[in-house]
């Protein structure tokens, strides 16, 4: 019984850290399924939407803004910083690159990244600031049936909680809006879009913005867990294998993918690592998205290309 | 006939121009500074890098250089990656009048990238409380210098700290005490010494490795959660710790059973959990959170200047501490080499003799400003760590709290296991020890 409360334990909270990875991957994928760009600056954008957020947010408490207000408007000024940046990246990154392939955006994201990553330490600072908009401790549930109950972290319920408010609101906004259909006729063809009188632009602003907001949100659970620093930028890292596995233009995908990563990787560094020296997380969610790549190459959810030759 | 004596003069004036930096040049101490101000470790190295250059800012207002020999440095940014690190070194130990006079990596990996190139180009290399700790032997590793303390010392006064608080060494016999770490050279530094000293006081010892950067522990604090170990140690650096600690109290592991190395006792390792860091303790190299009148002296000569590096309030803190002693005592083993080969800029092979005959006495340390802070250190040829004295503090939710005496770690522990890895690194190398009794 121990045993079987401790694989619980190791599941659940795998499963909850999976759900704050989709959080980071959601970015990639709105921005791969609305122009088929993949967004190295994803990371940078969670930094620098966050500090934006707790700079601000210290900035009116310290000057004696209710607590709750200061969120309000920290919020907005975070997501105005985005939109800022949606702009400007639109403007003059992506927007003059329109139908170049799909590398050379790629390889101007990465310039981006720098360019992102440098102006927000230097706007904002570059110190470790805490974040506490959710709680961190945790509930231990089943005591009477597991010796020290099953611990559940409240923080990586909030994620999930706000990672399926976001999902359904991204699907909704995706598949039953007329922006949605054009950001997917955008992605499918550049130039196909434009001649049929979509402004892409325009289409390539909203979702950056989008994707900006998306970050936002991921600074808001991930500062709460971390602390806002430089390292936020390294989940990037951690949301490539969820993409991986649940495709570049699935919004569920993304899901799934962190899922999958999440309950994979801690159990595998629980029940495994200790007999290969442990430490072995990082590479095992690799080694599970290389195994979905052999069986399907498009991802669990990917949408399969086929094209004529 | 008058163009041509315009044509000279200009000329002449020319060659001054140019020949007063050159000299300038030629009485300058050149110091390659490898720092990390952006990537994963920022937090902790920007702080350091800064009470090193304040310091060298210092002995250049206030006493004009090391015996009228100005101090010039050059920063480089590494990001902690051990490839930048090599490659920083490459490009900057060749600079100044006499090349580099030392080089601190600041990092085990670049240590252990660097260790055979400093022997090649006759550079020391300057590892304060990190690096290879089997490098306290320079009868072998005659350009290493790892100050103050090695990773092996920590571990034993890490232990020792454990001991006193069960109620003696012989309560540990049976105990669990897990080691959290930096999966990397240094984080996996501590290790042999702690297997040492499980067996000797029989408590069962588990290594729990951190990858990179450690922004993600939930596996390994559950694993804890799992195995209930009495005290956990904690060998972490930048992002990881504050992690560390916030995962610790999310499975409700009590902070005041953790116990960092001094990498994890700094101020940007505790606030970002807040509430939940208090309780947390931490080895101290020595120095503490403080100010001492060589604090006073770098706001008076750097500050009142306008050439501060930092924000005032962040002077004294535990990391800037560091980076003002480890330039201290790069000084003083210029000073010291200056007393053998003349006060002019010196090379690395001088400067090395300097750093294995500095001995700082309680009187010099309070003539430098650093009473308090430091205890008596003395390297010698067989000993380049040359003291190995540690404390333990304790972060109350504001400030950090001393809460032990003085420790010093144990050689009769640590020695054998230095002896047995230098001698296989020494045959593995090809190196013939020196005999340090023949050392003057």
């Amino acid at each position: 019984m121990v045993v079987f409360g401790q694989f619980l334990e190791v599941l659940i909270g795998g499963l909850l850290a999976g759900v704050l990875y989709s959080l980071v991957a959601l970015g990639f994928v709105l921005i791969f399924k609305a122009s088929g760009v993949f967004n190295f600056a994803q990371g940078a954008m969670v930094l620098l939407a966050g500090l934006a957020l707790v700079r601000s947010l210290d900035f009116m408490v310290a000057r004696g803004v209710p607590v709750w207000a200061a969120i309000v408007l920290g919020l907005v000024f975070a997501g105005l910083i985005m939109a800022i940046s949606a702009w400007l990246i639109e403007r003059f990154v992506v927007g003059p690159l329109v139908n170049q392939d799909g590398l050379t955006l790629f390889m101007s994201t990465i310039g981006a990244t720098f360019i992102i990553e440098g102006a927000a330490q230097l706007i904002f600072g570059s110190d470790v600031y805490p974040l506490r908009l959710f709680p961190t401790d945790a509930w231990f549930l089943f005591e009477s049936a597991f010796p020290g109950g099953i611990l559940v972290n409240k923080l990586d319920v909030w994620g999930g909680l706000i990672a399926g408010i976001l999902v359904t609101g991204l699907a909704i906004f995706f598949q039953k809006t007329k922006t949605g259909r054009a950001l997917r006729a955008v992605a499918d063809d550049h130039a196909a879009a434009q001649s049929v009188g979509i402004p892409i632009s325009w289409i390539w602003f909203v979702v950056w913005l989008v994707a900006g907001l998306v970050a936002l949100v991921a600074a808001t659970v991930w500062g709460t867990k971390l602390g806002v620093q430089f390292s936020i930028t390294f989940l990037a890292l951690k949301a490539l294998p969820v993409l991986i596995i649940g495709g570049f233009t699935s919004v569920p995908g993304a899901i799934v993918g962190g899922l999958l990563i999440g309950a994979g990787e801690k159990l595998a560094e629980v029940y495994l690592g200790p007999f290969i020296g442990g430490g072995i997380e990082y590479w095992f969610a690799y080694v599970l998205a290389l195994a979905v790549l052999l069986a399907r190459p498009q991802g669990l959810f990917g949408e399969r290309i086929i094209e004529r030759i | 006939m008058i163009r041509k004596t315009l044509a000279l003069a200009a000329a002449a004036i020319g060659m001054t121009a140019i020949a007063e930096p050159v000299l300038a040049q030629q009485n300058e101490q050149f110091i390659p500074l490898l720092v990390y101000r952006s990537g994963a470790y920022a937090v902790n190295g920007v702080p350091y890098a800064n009470g090193v250059v304040d310091y060298y800012n210092l002995v250049n207002e206030r006493d004009g250089g090391v015996n009228g020999v100005k101090l010039t440095f050059e920063e480089c940014e590494t990001a902690y990656a051990t490839d930048k690190g090599v490659e920083c070194y490459e490009r900057l130990k060749g600079k100044g009048p006499t090349g580099a006079a030392y080089v601190n990596p600041l990092s085990t990996g670049i240590t252990f990238a660097l260790t055979e190139k400093t022997l090649a180009d006759k550079i020391p290399i300057i590892t304060m409380g990190y690096g290879r700790a089997d490098s306290k032997n320079g009868s072998v590793f005659t350009w290493n210098f790892p100050l103050l303390g090695t990773y092996w010392s920590a571990a034993d006064i890490a232990i020792q700290h454990v001991a006193r608080e069960m109620g003696g060494a012989d309560k540990l016999k049976g105990k669990k005490i897990s080691l959290v770490y930096h999966d990397s050279p240094y984080g996996k530094e501590p290790i042999p010494a702690l297997q040492v000293l499980a067996q000797k006081h029989g408590f069962e010892f588990t290594p729990v490795p951190v990858t990179h950067p450690g922004v993600e522990q939930k596996s390994q604090w559950l694993a804890i959660r799992q195995n209930r170990p009495d005290y956990v140690l904690l060998w972490g650096w930048g992002v990881m710790n504050g992690t560390a600690i916030r995962e610790a109290a999310a499975v409700a592991y009590p902070r005041d059973k953790m116990l960092g190395v001094w990498w994890s006792g700094a101020e940007p390792d505790v606030t970002p959990a807040g509430a939940e860091s208090v309780g947390y303790k931490a080895l101290m190299l020595q120095h503490g959170a403080q100010r001492t009148p060589v604090h006073a002296d770098i706001e008076k000569h750097v500050y009142a200047k306008g050439k501060g590096i930092t924000e005032k309030d962040k002077i004294g803190e535990v990391l800037y501490n560091r980076g003002v002693v480890n330039a201290m005592l790069g000084v003083e083993a210029i000073r010291t080499a200056q007393s053998k080969f003349g006060k002019k800029p010196l090379t690395g092979e001088q400067v090395r003799w300097g750093y294995e005959n500095l001995n700082l006495s309680a009187e010099r340390l309070k003539e430098l400003g650093f009473e308090g802070m430091l205890r008596p250190i003395k390297i010698t040829c067989a000993d380049h760590e040359g003291a190995r004295d540690g404390r333990v503090q304790q972060w109350d939710g504001k400030a950090w709290k001393i809460i032990s005496d003085w420790y010093t770690a144990n050689q009769e522990t640590t020695e054998p296991l230095v002896k047995d890895v230098s001698a296989k690194y020494a045959a593995e190398k090809k190196i013939t020890p020196r005999d340090c009794a023949k050392e003057s």
